[in-house]
């Protein structure tokens, strides 16, 4: 039975990967992409893996295809014709899969327990995060408390991530038009408390809902 | 406010929940799958939906702009906060145990909490963020063809 959903799992996902790369219109592809996450985390429960799985789906599927949805607004829906097939980057891409490929035959079986993974740290935590930690959880366990010092990073670089997008993608304020301030009174860095009080209250082209009304 | 009246019902009917699941996935981390992360990524999907369904300006009511901005580096706060109290406490950085020194487990224990709290706040902080910062440039990039 396992056997069968891995067979049905890994094809979809595939099959999902193949018509990303084959589907001209940009919207279609990224509500793949979405798809593909969702399947990927299909996968990852099947392996056991239930906090990656919860991680993927909603990371994955669900806020990366919205923000992709959003910057397709900003740009085009259809990708311009590409031309035949180059064989540099056709090259570098077999090249590129194949190396992968010769890298996972050196991988250990899944669930090995001979796997460096699980003769190093990984021992010392099962053994005493029972009564050291107390946490049923053993994967809080380790991210919150072992490996602490990382989550904190990784807090960090989130946090990172939000200066880079408001410094680069903050929004002019706009005046009661609705209309851009001018350059000096762009200055201003509380921006989008203001930029977003003038409009009509709905999201123009990033909404999922308002495509077709909008024709 | 979109006008489909099924994406508009269903949303209503659905947001709720998904705050909720939010939160139980916040503060069940311990026990069951979840953490922080995950919280934090579906808090901030069900405010996208509400953004998306209602409309920006909706969202920036619920969640200001200045409040998701200090909330993001509070959570970072938070989390390096705790650090810093256990080391006042006697203990190394982020040493939860010297939090309740009679009972190491339960220190531990609160620890997780807080810095969970903390990841859960910074990353919902951030994706309404990263979403609000392309839809008010969606309206801007429009408003400039008109």
């Amino acid at each position: 039975m396992t056997g069968l959903i891995d067979i049905v799992v890994l094809s979809l996902l595939v099959v999902t990967a193949v018509m990303v790369g084959q589907l001209r219109n940009l919207f279609a592809a990224a509500m793949l992409t979405g798809m593909y996450s969702l399947l990927s985390a299909v996968w990852m429960v099947v392996l056991d893996a239930p906090d990656v799985a919860y991680t993927e789906a909603a990371v994955g599927a669900g806020i990366s295809t919205v923000l992709m949805l959003a910057t397709l607004s900003l740009t085009t829906e259809e990708e311009r014709e590409a031309s035949l097939i180059e064989p540099g980057p056709l090259f570098v891409a077999l090249i590129t899969g194949a190396v992968l490929l010769y890298a996972t035959l050196d991988m250990p079986r899944f669930g090995d327990p001979s796997s460096p993974i699980h003769t190093h740290v990984g021992a010392m935590y099962l053994e005493r995060a029972p009564h050291e930690i107390g946490v049923p959880n053993l994967i809080t366990a380790v991210l919150a408390s072992y490996r602490g010092y990382d989550t904190l990073g990784e807090t960090t670089v989130v946090f990172t991530a939000a200066v880079g997008v408001l410094a680069l993608l903050t929004a002019p304020p706009l005046d009661r038009r609705g209309l851009p301030f001018r350059r000096t009174a762009s200055l201003d860095t509380s921006m989008a408390s203001q930029s977003t009080l003038g409009g009509d209250g709905s999201l123009p082209q990033t909404s999922l809902a308002d495509d077709e009304v909008a024709t | 406010m979109t006008r489909k009246t099924i994406v508009r019902v269903v949303s209503k009917a659905l947001i709720p929940f998904i705050l909720l699941f939010a939160l139980y996935t916040q503060f069940h981390g311990d026990y069951g799958p979840g953490g922080g992360f995950q919280a934090g990524v579906i808090l901030a999907a069900g405010l996208v939906v509400y953004g998306l369904v209602v409309g920006l300006d909706a969202l920036n009511a619920v969640f200001p702009p200045a409040v998701r901005e200090v909330c993001a580096a509070m959570g970072v706060l938070i989390y390096a906060g705790v650090g810093f109290t256990t080391m006042a406490l006697g203990g190394r950085f982020l040493e939860y145990g010297v939090l309740t020194p009679h009972h190491p487990e339960h220190g531990q224990h609160y620890g997780i909490l807080l810095v969970e709290l903390g990841v859960g706040l910074t990353v919902s902080s951030v994706m309404v963020i990263l979403f609000a910062a392309f839809a008010a440039r969606a309206r801007v990039a429009q408003t400039e063809v008109v």
